[in-house]
C-alpha cells in the first residue's frame, strides 16, 4: 500500500538499475553499426579543417544536450528511489520522455525580464555560464579517438575555462536586480573561487605524477593500472578532495547555498524563466557530467576497461560517479556560508598542500 | 587616501522574506535588515491570515465554535478542539465520561505525533535535507489514516466537543494503531541515523538560536521551546487535565537551548506520545462517551480558563459567559504568537541561513498567530 516496505524499495532500486543497464547496453551497440561506410566522407572532412572543427563542435554540443536530458531524468528517478516514491513515470517508458516534455514546456514559456533588470547582463548571463562548460568538453577524452581536440595543456585549459562559470553566475545575480539573486551570486562567486584552489592542487597531483597536462596522455599512462590504485596513498585523499570541490563547483548539496531554496528562493536564477532558465539547468548538468568525466580521466583510468568499447567504459564510469554525487545530494543537509568557506580555507587548502608536498617527494624519487 | 573598511558605510539591504517565501511556513513576513550575510535586525509582520476568529466566536453558540478552532493550529486540530471544549465544559460545569477522556487523550497524542512529523520534515527541508521531508510525510500519512479511521477527516477534524466525543473507537483501531507504531519506531530510528547524527545537521543547529533558561521564562515560552532550554514545563504534568495524571510518561528536557535541543525534544515527544497511546488502550474503561447535554446549551454566568499542552506549547482558551447562547468573549492564548515575538531578539547578528533554522525550530503555525 505504501512505498515503504523494504522489498518494495529494493524492487524500485533494482528495477531502476535494470532500466539504466539496458540504456547503457543499447548505447554500447552503437559502435557495432557499419560506421566504416562513412570513411570516404570522413576523409573529405579531414581535408577541410574548418569543416572538421565545425563537425566536432556540432557533435559535442549535441552530445551534451542529449546527455543532459538523460541526466535530468536519471537525477529525478534516483531521487525517487531514495525518497520512497516513483519519480517520473508517465511520459514515455519509465518516464524517459519527461525531460523532453519539460524542455518543450520551457521553450514555450514566456521569457520574462524584470522591469528594473540590467537587460544586457540579464540576457547574456545564461550563456556566460553555459559556454565555459561547453568549452571544457572540447578536451574531454571519451576514448583515444573520441576527443575533440587533444590539447597539450588540457588540464590547465579546463581549470582556466571552467572558472569563468563564476562570471555568468555573478552576472545573473547582479543583472536580475533581485536581492535574493545578488546574495546567491555573491555566495556563488566566493564559493566557486575558493574551492578552485584545492581542486587545482589535486589536479596538479595527477599532472605531476603523470608528467603531462594532456588529457589523452594522462589516460594513456593509466593503461595498465589506474592512478588511484597506483599511487593510492596520495590519490585516494586527492580524489576525495577533488570530489568535494567538484560538488562545491557544481552548487550541489551540501554546497548548494547559491541556490538554497529554503533561504534564497532559488538564488541567482530566481528571476529567470523559459529558455534562459533552461540554459542554467543545461549548464549545471553538463558541468556535472564534465566533473565526473574529469575525475574518471584523472583517477579511474579514463576509457580503459575489458570487453566493452572504450567510449562505453568512459560513460559508464562517469555515470557511476554521477550517481555517487546524486546519492550525496539527496542525503545531506546544507552547510552555512561561513562553514563552507571555513571548511575550504582551514581544512581543504592545508590538507591539499600537504598532499601536494608528498606528491612532489614521490615524483622526485 | 584609501578608505579602511570601517569608513566605508554600506547602507545595508532590506530583504522581505515572505509572505510568499518557501520557508516562512505560511504567510509570515520577515523584514530583515542585512549587512552582507549578517542580520542586523528583523521585524516579523503578521496579520496576513487574520480572520477575526475570536470575534466570530462571540456570534456563535458554544458548540458551533468548534469548527473554527480547527483553523487555528491546523497541524493539530484535535488539540484545539480539546482546549475549547474544556473551556466550555468548565464554564458550564460539565463532567466528561472517563472513556471519552481516554479517547480524547489518545487522539490528541496521535495528532501531536502527526504535528511533530510535519516539523521534522519541514525542518529538515529548511536545513537542506530534502529526503527526510518525504520520509516524515510518508509516516505522517499513516498517522492521518488512523485519525481518518476515527474521525472521518484528515486535517480539520471538528471532532472533540463539549461533553465528550461523538463516536466510539472503530473496529480494528487498536490493531491499526499498533502496526503504525511499529513502522513509526523503525522510521524514527532510521531518521536518527539519517539526520540527527549527521555532522552537517549538527553544525547547522548546535549553538544556533540559543535561548537561555531565564530568557525562555521571561519571554513566556512554552512547549518544546522552553523544554529545550532546560525548564521541565509541561501542562500535562504541572496542571494535569483529562486523564494525564494517571498515565506514565516522561517530559523530555534538554539544557542547551539551541535549535538542536528543540529538535530533540520534539523527536523524543513522538516516542512519549506513542507510550501514552499504548497506555490508553490498556487502561481504557468501558462506558459512556458523551454526557447528556441540553440541545440548547446555556451555561451559567461566569468565566473559565482552560490550559492544555498543544504540540506547540501552552494553548489556552479564556471564555466568558453571560448566560446567553453565545460566549461574550473568547481569548486564545496561542503559543506560536508568543514564540514569534521572541524572533527579533533571537535573530540579531545571525547569518541569513540561520534565520530559517531558528524560525523553523520555533515551529510556529501562522493560523494560530493571526487567528
Amino acid at each position: 500500500m505504501y512505498a515503504s516496505s523494504k522489498s518494495y524499495r529494493a524492487g524500485q532500486f533494482f528495477g531502476g538499475l535494470i532500466v539504466t543497464l539496458i540504456v547503457i547496453a543499447m548505447a554500447s551497440l552503437l559502435p557495432l553499426l557499419p560506421w566504416y561506410k562513412l570513411n570516404p566522407i570522413l576523409d573529405f572532412i579531414g581535408m577541410h579543417p574548418w569543416l572538421n572543427a565545425f563537425l566536432k563542435a556540432f557533435i559535442v554540443v549535441n552530445f551534451v544536450a542529449l546527455h543532459v536530458l538523460f541526466l535530468i531524468w536519471l537525477e529525478r528517478k534516483f531521487a525517487g528511489w531514495m525518497q520512497a516514491r516513483l519519480g517520473p513515470k508517465h511520459v514515455g517508458w519509465q518516464g524517459l520522455g519527461q525531460t523532453v516534455a519539460d524542455a518543450i514546456k520551457l521553450f514555450l514559456k514566456e521569457d520574462i525580464v524584470p522591469a528594473k533588470a540590467d537587460r544586457q547582463l540579464f540576457a547574456i548571463a545564461p550563456f556566460l555560464s553555459f559556454m565555459p562548460t561547453l568549452l571544457t568538453f572540447m578536451v574531454l577524452p571519451f576514448s583515444a579517438a573520441w576527443i575533440a581536440y587533444d590539447y597539450d595543456l588540457g588540464a590547465l585549459f579546463v581549470v582556466a575555462v571552467s572558472t569563468n562559470v563564476a562570471l555568468g553566475v555573478l552576472a545573473a545575480g547582479w543583472g536580475a536586480n533581485n536581492k535574493y539573486s545578488i546574495l546567491g551570486g555573491a555566495r556563488a562567486v566566493a564559493q566557486l573561487l575558493s574551492y578552485e584552489i584545492p581542486m587545482v592542487m589535486m589536479i596538479l597531483v595527477v599532472v605531476t605524477l603523470s608528467d603531462t597536462m594532456s588529457m589523452k596522455q594522462i589516460v594513456l599512462r593509466q593503461a595498465h593500472i589506474w592512478n588511484i590504485v597506483a599511487y593510492w596513498p596520495v590519490m585516494i585523499p586527492a580524489f576525495l578532495i577533488f570530489l568535494t570541490c567538484a560538488l562545491a563547483e557544481l552548487n550541489r548539496t551540501p554546497f548548494d547555498l547559491p541556490e538554497a531554496e529554503s533561504e534564497l528562493v532559488s538564488g541567482f536564477h530566481t528571476e529567470y524563466s523559459g529558455m534562459r532558465f533552461a540554459f542554467f539547468y543545461l549548464a549545471e548538468f553538463a558541468n556535472n557530467f564534465f566533473s565526473a568525466g574529469f575525475a574518471v580521466t584523472l583517477f579511474f583510468g579514463g576509457w580503459y576497461g575489458p570487453i566493452l568499447p572504450p567510449v562505453v567504459w568512459f560513460t559508464l564510469k562517469t555515470l557511476i560517479l554521477i550517481c555517487v554525487m546524486m546519492w550525496i545530494r539527496w542525503t545531506l543537509p546544507r552547510l552555512r556560508i561561513d562553514q563552507v568557506m571555513g571548511f575550504c580555507w582551514k581544512v581543504l587548502v592545508p590538507v591539499s598542500l600537504v598532499i601536494y608536498c608528498i606528491t612532489a617527494l614521490i615524483a622526485v624519487k | 587616501m584609501p578608505l579602511t573598511s570601517t569608513e566605508i558605510s554600506s547602507p545595508g539591504m532590506t530583504i522581505n522574506m515572505g509572505p510568499q517565501h518557501p520557508s516562512t511556513h505560511g504567510v509570515l513576513r520577515l523584514l530583515v535588515e542585512l549587512d552582507g550575510e549578517v542580520v542586523h535586525s528583523c521585524r516579523p509582520v503578521i496579520g496576513y491570515l487574520h480572520r477575526g476568529l475570536e470575534k466570530m466566536f462571540e456570534a456563535r453558540p458554544y458548540r458551533q465554535c468548534i469548527p473554527f478552532t480547527d483553523r487555528l493550529d491546523y497541524l493539530a486540530s484535535l488539540n484545539n478542539n480539546l482546549a475549547i471544549s474544556q473551556a466550555v465544559e468548565r464554564v458550564g460545569n460539565i463532567t466528561v465520561p472517563e472513556r471519552a477522556q481516554y479517547i480524547r487523550v489518545m487522539l490528541c497524542e496521535l495528532n501531536r505525533i502527526a504535528s511533530h512529523l510535519v516539523f521534522l520534515g519541514t525542518y529538515a527541508t529548511d536545513i537542506g535535507a530534502t529526503t527526510v521531508f518525504l520520509y516524515a510525510f510518508r509516516d505522517r500519512e499513516k498517522v492521518l489514516d488512523l485519525l481518518e479511521m476515527m474521525t472521518g477527516a484528515r486535517l480539520t477534524y471538528n471532532w472533540i466537543r463539549p461533553g465528550g466525543v461523538p463516536t466510539d473507537l472503530p473496529e480494528g483501531f487498536e490493531k491499526a494503531v499498533r502496526s503504525v507504531f511499529e513502522e513509526l519506531k523503525v522510521s524514527l530510528d532510521e531518521n536518527n541515523r539519517l539526520l540527527t547524527g549527521n555532522r552537517i545537521f549538527r553544525v547547522r543547529t548546535e549553538g544556533i538560536g540559543v535561548i537561555s533558561k531565564e530568557q525562555a521564562i521571561a519571554w513566556g515560552a512554552t512547549g518544546p521551546v522552553i523544554r529545550g532550554s532546560g525548564v521541565p514545563y509541561d501542562i500535562r504534568k504541572i496542571a494535569p487535565y483529562e486523564v494525564y495524571d494517571r498515565l506514565d510518561f516522561d517530559v523530555p528536557v534538554f539544557d542547551q537551548g539551541d535549535c538542536m535541543a528543540r529538535y530533540l525534544v520534539r523527536i523524543e515527544e513522538i516516542r512519549q506520545s506513542m507510550r501514552i497511546v499504548e497506555q490508553c488502550f490498556k487502561d481504557m474503561p468501558e462506558g459512556e462517551i458523551m454526557t447528556k447535554m441540553p440541545k440548547i446549551f446555556r451555561p451559567p454566568v461566569g468565566q473559565a480558563y482552560s490550559r492544555t499542552e498543544s504540540p506547540r506549547g501552552e494553548l489556552s482558551f479564556f471564555m466568558v459567559s453571560d448566560g446567553s447562547l453565545n460566549p461574550v468573549r473568547v481569548h486564545v492564548r496561542a503559543p506560536s504568537f508568543i514564540h514569534l515575538s521572541m524572533l527579533p531578539e533571537l535573530l540579531k547578528g545571525v547569518k541569513v541561513a540561520d534565520v530559517i533554522a531558528i524560525l523553523g525550530s520555533l515551529d510556529t503555525v501562522l493560523g494560530e498567530v493571526d487567528r
